[in-house]
């Protein structure tokens, strides 16, 4: 029964990766495009993250690599004429651009179908006041909000509730801007941000302690409604549920709080008139029956991701198909393929989702976590015991925990302080109080936690001080051992409790587990199969568990499986792009004829959707885990190269234990890997590198830099705060790092390496086969060297490079791939500057940039290398970069703005979460889409400039001249204003923080908002230059105004807006470059 | 801790350990694939028989409420006692967290009598039980036994067992019906309550129909219809009284048999709390909660019946109703209690006949 007048849709993607919207929207956009696509319906998708599963070849019919924005998707529209449009797959971006284009009457202009909820039904989720009147229509409690539309109301009504108060911005993604504020002043200060991002402000009273609890609920048009998933936070009330630790189902609820809660999501999603899915978040007292509403997403979410994974049932397919107006009762249930779409799972394990953030990348950020979003990826972890399921989670986010015992001693100042105000690192500091003698009736005082939780906890606790009060594992008798394997505890732990680290760490984890089998305690394997066994499985979607006896799977053993390793937790570093290179890796396997086999944990991906693979073991990527699942399955091999460093990292000791990898050996693994092997080998090979020593004393640093001259770049191995990575340009603040930052020692050496300044950077992404290379990709940043290559902004093919230095690239990379008899993907990043060419980095695995280079060229780089590690020895596709008559830039997305403090600056650490590549005739269209496509828009007028040293200031000149000449008003700082003046460029002088007597102060004109681009270039990488501009770049991070911090970056971006209107742009689909 | 076994069918063993009574249980073996709802599953009169194997894993988690009975009705039980013979979990919480909770399940099993296991592989105690269907099991705690082959519920009426023994009367109103008790959830009683009615509670095999009333209500109840002879002989008198009946599960069937169908014994039964059921004709679908092992025959309804509902997982029958709409059952529970709450409406087209 479904309307057959829609031929084609449009779906809007959530475009580059952010906090608050990640992963989780390249799975729900991909299902959305499948579920169509099996229709027969023609899709378009707007996407810019290049990097993600939706825009590949085979998903959508025409990907338009550029903003989701009302104008580029008005003229998407136009071009491509689509009956219907879906909203409710790409995010909050997504959605947001969709209630702009119904406001301003494009989707009726242009006779648009919004498919599934009805954007009135958005709007009235949305805007806070109407929501609440519109529950309040059905008796339904909401939090007491107060709609404020400036500070003074926003007082006023914080005074009538009494504090303390939440505040939110409305139409903001994850809880941007939204804060407790416990005074006035706290409320002023917060209150000025959040008008900055929203025109209201919403005023609530806090019930701070109380549980978080969320439904999945999914409609269709004929009213039939069910719950799919509910989810209760670990956290109390006052975290966002982003930042929480999440289980499913719900722990503590009993019959009747449960259905209570689930019997009102239903009412609310008919009474808003949700066709498709939404998400209903609650606050429960833990002391009565009483509830309030928090807020309904209209849409797909993280939440819905989670809880598509956690339960097996296809959220986002479903909710695609509803849309297109299907009946529940007319669609299956994927995983049984027998029983219904309507129904509602059961499970029999139990889920935990732990947050995986990286704040020590950033400088100045506060550590503390609260009702606003600051984490970069999560993990979902599956049991069959509580225990069990959050100790696998707290090894998968990756942060060198092993569980929740038998981790590196955090330091903690005041315990009391730690728990009562969480930080990240919070779940450590229960641990560490248990260990201190705090009860749990004293952790819940301080945290709120629910005593449930922490009772579980400390079962795991009491298990580890049964294994540490042994000495050898020939005490440790089979009921100890099989209640704490059933508790989630690892071998590595088992081994730390009892060894104590008397011996080798890898011997240690090898001897438990020797042990262990010889004991016969080994996991099995269960699948996830939405009805907790009632009906049969056709699905095989797993995880291990020791809570069981009997495995759900049968082992053919006939060595036709391929295992491909994923990637783990999203973080800075790592993210889509290496989700793209491990789905397109198993469909090159299940292509040639093999079985694929995935082994991941992330929920927010494609990799982990049951239909991609053969086999999903929804698992650890442990040492300990991967061996368990080879020993069964007994595979043809294991590719660890297309999952980024997770796998690759383990690559020598799965060889060790006798795993076969396919492509590249181990030992050349580790020749890369390893610094001094990789050195002495480009040494023999006559390859330049920067020059670097690793260096045990201070008198030898020194010595080091007297020959190499300042900077230099400094790599503790031990580090005590702060990042990990340092520029020092003079001996003072080399002095300072190494004093105040490092350890330096025998134990912890420290690397110092040149660090050449103005020099260009170079990647060469490639694969090889038995050390031939047989496909390649030379891509160039825009900045100088010493910008982390997963922040610059990059062009492919390179515009500017000179071809002598093109040759040498591919010379010295013909040299290494022979050396290092390589198999597969590889990526070598070069500096060069004039024809003076150096390797610096060299990974024998698939790189961040591949699945752009692979999409702006139109060879699949990864489908390539997986042939080559299945041996099918394929031969080198004929066209190279040369053909290209067009130009992508790759640009980062960075969430400074979720990162309250952090100084949005760049340096040598990664700081981006996301990335775009938008395709142009050349590279100032190219780069222009990229930089809209992550958030700069074109300046109407006034732009604020600091430009840095001379040098930075010389790179900067022409583009200055240029804005001039087109009517753009500068104004500069001191040293930029007359370094302007003198070039006869027309400026007004603007005054920093510092100079506070002067008038107009920088920062009053930001406040303002008179200015439309902040330019503000450091003079270079030192602390004291870092603090100095910092009020400037946070204030324009704060009030949402653009923000550049590179010179060449800069006047790239100047030159492109200066050739390229928005309309002089071309709408040209990934298809139409030819 | 002590270790105990589960001996399923003849010669499948699970090793665990032995919680609640400790003591050996016997009775047929039956999963329920619910997630919340253990104090409301071991009361209710209809697991009369059977030792249940719930398939969520972790069990106890918010201990058991206050057990409170006022009028002849539990507040927060579905009756005056735990039914089941004994309990089969995964992972047992010792210590549990709510506020509502007075004690611990350990501690209120062993009040009742009744003994538990956990630490067993209740999936693949499951995945036998669909495979070969319900059986007959024993939970035996180690260093005890079973002087008997394990007790099988079929071999006598359950619903003798747990219907009450003498009329009991409720509440007052403008309607008055007879509840025909053949192991009645207490949660019925409060949804009729409610709605502002007279209970006539009657045992299952008393001749109501020389009573004075308005509608007849027939209860839930455990193991085989074909006990329930006389209350079937008693339902067909009241069929031609033109009063409107309404029944519930071991109603549904009851009533199926006095209209002349025949009833038959599902493989392992319809147990959890997400059900889906299509009400024919329409468009609309529910999410139900149900425990029965025993099925009405959709084929073999007489020729002034037509089915209500149909089970969507495997096409059973779930309600009838007769062409005059004055008589209809349902297979699953409109109460609730466990499980969900969308068919209470059910509750409402009754009363409205009266």
């Amino acid at each position: 029964m479904i309307d057959k007048s829609i031929k084609k849709v449009l779906l809007l993607g959530s475009g580059a990766l952010k906090i608050g919207e990640a992963g989780e929207f390249d799975y729900s956009g991909s299902q959305a495009l499948k579920a169509m696509r099996e229709e027969g319906i023609e899709t378009v998708l707007i996407n810019p993250n290049i990097a993600t599963v939706q825009t590949s070849e085979g998903i959508a019919d025409k990907i338009y690599f550029l903003p989701v924005t009302p104008f580029f998707v008005e003229e998407v529209i136009k071009k491509e004429k689509p009956q219907g449009i879906l909203l409710a797959f790409g995010g909050q971006t997504a959605l947001n651009c969709g209630v702009s284009l119904y406001t301003s009457g494009i989707i009726d202009k242009y006779s648009l179908k919004v498919l599934g909820t009805p954007v009135q039904a958005i709007m009235d989720t949305e805007d806070r006041e109407l929501f609440v009147k519109k529950l309040d229509e059905i008796g339904v409690h909401t939090i007491k909000s107060h709609a404020a539309d400036n500070i003074e109301e926003a007082v006023e009504a914080a005074s009538s509730l009494g504090y303390p108060v939440i505040l939110r911005a409305a139409y903001a993604l994850g809880g941007l801007g939204s804060g407790f504020c416990d005074n006035e002043e706290e409320l002023r200060r917060l209150g000025e941000k959040a008008f900055s991002y929203s025109p209201q402000v919403l005023v609530e009273k806090s019930l701070k302690g109380w549980k978080e609890i969320e439904y999945e609920v999914v409609r269709d048009r004929f009213d039939n409604c069910i719950t799919v998933c509910n989810m209760e936070n670990f956290d109390p009330l006052g975290i966002h549920t982003g930042e929480s630790i999440v289980v499913a189902p719900s722990q503590t609820l009993t019959n009747y709080e449960y259905n209570l809660l689930r019997e009102l999501s239903i009412r609310i999603v008919r009474h808003i008139g949700i066709v498709g899915e939404c998400n209903v978040q609650f606050a429960f007292d833990p002391l009565s029956e009483e509830y309030r509403v928090i807020e309904v997403n209209a849409r797909l979410s993280r939440s819905s991701a989670l809880a598509s994974k956690a339960t097996g049932y296809p959220l986002a397919f479903i909710a695609a198909k509803l849309g297109l107006g299907y009946a529940l009762y007319e669609l299956k249930n994927s995983i049984t393929k027998t029983t219904p779409a309507f129904f509602e799972p059961a499970l029999d394990y139990v889920v935990c989702k732990i947050p995986r953030w990286d704040l020590s990348k950033f400088h100045g950020v506060s550590r503390e976590i609260g009702s606003s979003m600051k984490s970069v990826g999560e993990v979902m972890a599956i049991g069959r015991t509580f225990e069990e399921a959050i100790q696998k989670g707290l090894r998968m986010i990756g942060q060198g925990a092993h569980g929740f015992t038998a981790n590196k001693e955090i330091p903690v100042e005041n315990i009391d302080r730690a728990l009562r105000e969480p930080t990240d690192n919070r779940i450590f500091v229960i641990s560490k109080a248990f260990l201190k003698g705090y009860t749990v009736s004293q952790i819940h005082d301080l945290t709120k936690i629910d005593k449930w939780f922490l009772d579980k906890l400390y079962n795991i606790i009491r298990t580890s001080t049964e294994l540490s009060a042994l000495d050898s594992l020939e005490d440790l008798g089979p009921a100890l051992l099989r209640k704490a394997k059933c508790q989630g505890f690892s071998d590595f732990q088992i081994g730390r409790h009892i060894l104590k680290d008397r011996i080798d760490t890898e011997e240690m984890v090898k001897a438990v587990r020797d042990y262990r089998k010889r004991l016969g305690i080994v996991p099995v394997v269960k699948q996830i199969d939405t009805l907790a066994a009632e009906f049969p499985a056709k699905t095989n979607y797993l995880y291990l568990t020791y809570n069981g006896t009997a495995s759900d799977v049968d082992y053919k053993g006939d060595g036709r499986s391929v295992i491909v390793l994923g990637s783990g937790a999203y973080r800075i570093g790592s993210s889509v792009e290496f989700d793209w290179c491990s789905v397109n890796s198993l469909s090159a396997i299940r292509k040639s004829g093999w079985r694929g086999v995935m082994i991941n944990y992330n929920p927010e991906t494609v990799s982990t959707d049951y239909d991609m693979c053969d086999r999903l073991y929804f698992d650890e990527l442990t040492y300990e885990r991967v061996l368990d699942i080879y020993d069964l399955e007994r595979p043809h091999g294991v590719i660890v190269s297309v999952g980024g460093q997770i796998p690759n990292n383990l690559a020598t000791r799965l060889d060790e234990a006798g795993v076969p990898l396919l492509g590249t050996t181990a030992d050349s693994i580790d020749n890369a890997e390893d610094r001094h092997r990789f050195s002495s080998m480009l040494d023999r090979l006559g390859i330049d590198q920067p020059r670097w020593r690793e260096l045990t004393s201070l008198e030898d640093i020194y010595g080091f830099v007297e020959d190499v001259g300042f900077p230099v770049l400094v790599r503790p191995s031990y580090v005590l705060s702060g990042a990990a990575m340092n520029v020092c340009s003079n001996k003072s603040e080399l002095e300072q790092f190494l004093k105040l930052a490092a350890n330096v020692s025998k134990k912890h050496p420290v690397v110092v390496s040149e660090f050449i300044e103005h020099a260009k950077e170079i990647e060469f992404d490639a694969v090889a086969d038995e050390g031939n290379i047989i496909a390649y990709a030379i891509s160039e940043h825009i900045e100088f060297a010493g910008v982390h290559s997963g922040d610059a902004t990059i062009q492919f093919p390179p515009q500017k490079l000179y071809v002598e230095t093109a040759r040498r690239i591919k010379k010295i990379s013909r040299k290494i791939a022979d050396a290092l008899k390589i198999s597969g993907p590889f990526n070598i990043q070069f500096l060069a500057k004039e024809n003076d060419i150096k390797v610096i980095e060299c990974n024998l695995r698939a790189s961040r940039s591949f699945p752009f280079v692979s999409k702006v060229l139109k060879i699949n780089l990864i489908e390539l290398a997986t042939k080559v590690m299945l041996s099918e020895h394929p031969l080198p596709p004929a066209k190279s970069a040369f053909d290209l008559d067009y130009v992508g830039v790759k640009a980062s997305q960075f969430s400074f703005s979720r990162l309250q403090k952090a100084d949005p600056v760049l340096g040598v650490d990664m700081s981006s979460t996301g990335e775009v590549g938008c395709l142009g005739d050349d590279t100032n269209e190219a780069l222009l889409k990229a930089m809209l496509s992550v958030g700069c828009s074109i300046p109407k007028k006034n732009i604020l400039i600091s430009s840095g040293d001379g040098k930075q200031k010389a790179e900067l000149l022409s583009a200055c001249r240029l804005l001039d000449r087109n009517g753009f008003r500068i104004y500069a700082t001191g040293g930029s204003y007359k370094y302007l003046a003198d070039n006869n460029i027309n400026a007004t002088r603007v005054y920093w923080p510092s100079e506070d007597s002067s008038e107009p102060q920088a920062l009053d004109l930001l406040h303002e908002r008179k200015i439309d681009l902040v330019i503000n270039i450091p003079k270079n990488l030192t602390q004291a230059e870092l603090d100095n501009g910092y009020k400037i770049r946070r204030a324009a991070v704060d009030f949402n105004i653009p923000l550049i911090t590179n010179a060449r970056l800069a006047s790239a971006f100047i030159m492109a807006f200066c050739s390229y209107s928005l309309e002089s742009m071309q709408i040209k689909s990934w298809d139409e470059y030819r | 801790m002590k270790k105990a076994t589960l001996h399923l069918g003849t010669g499948l063993e699970f090793q665990g350990f032995s919680f609640g009574y400790e003591y050996p249980a016997d009775g047929e073996v039956v999963f329920n694939t619910a997630m919340v709802g253990y104090p409301e599953s071991l009361t209710d009169p209809s697991y009369s028989g059977q030792i249940l194997c719930v398939t969520y894993p972790i069990v106890g988690n918010y201990g058991v409420p206050e057990d409170k009975v006022t009028g002849n009705i539990s507040e927060n039980f579905e009756s005056e006692k735990i039914h089941v013979r004994g309990l089969i979990i995964s992972d047992y919480s010792f210590n549990y967290s709510h506020w509502s909770a007075v004690k611990s399940l350990d501690a209120w099993l062993k009040e009742f009598r009744i003994p538990g296991i956990f630490g067993v592989d209740t999936r693949e105690i499951t995945k036998i039980l669909r495979e070969r269907g319900s059986m007959p099991g024993a939970i035996i705690p180690e260093g005890m036994s079973l002087a008997t082959p394990p007790y099988d519920p079929g071999s006598e009426n359950q619903v003798a067992i747990v219907s009450c023994r003498d009329v009991i009367r409720y509440g007052s109103g403008r309607k008055k019906i007879v509840l025909l008790d053949c192991g009645v959830k207490h949660n019925i009683l409060r949804c009729l309550l409610r709605r502002n009615i007279e209970i006539i509670r009657v045992p299952w095999d008393y001749d109501f129909n020389s009573l004075e009333y308005d509608g007849l209500f027939i209860s839930n109840g455990p193991g085989n219809p074909e006990y329930c002879t006389a209350a079937v002989e008693n339902i067909r008198k009241a069929l031609s009284a033109d009063k409107p009946v309404f029944g519930i599960c071991m109603g549904n069937q009851l009533l199926a048999k006095a209209s002349g169908a025949s009833t038959f014994k599902l493989k392992y039964g319809h147990r959890s709390h997400n059900q889906p059921v299509r009400l024919l004709g329409t468009d609309r679908c529910f999410i139900t909660s149900q425990n029965h092992g025993y099925a009405v025959d959709g084929n073999t309804l007489g020729k002034d019946w037509e089915p209500l509902f149909i089970n969507m997982n495997d096409g059973t029958n779930e309600g009838i109703r007769h062409k005059s709409g004055r008589y209809f059952s349902v297979q699953f529970h409109p109460e609730a209690s466990s499980g969900p709450t969308d068919t209470e409406f059910l509750f409402d087209k009754f009363i409205n006949l009266l």
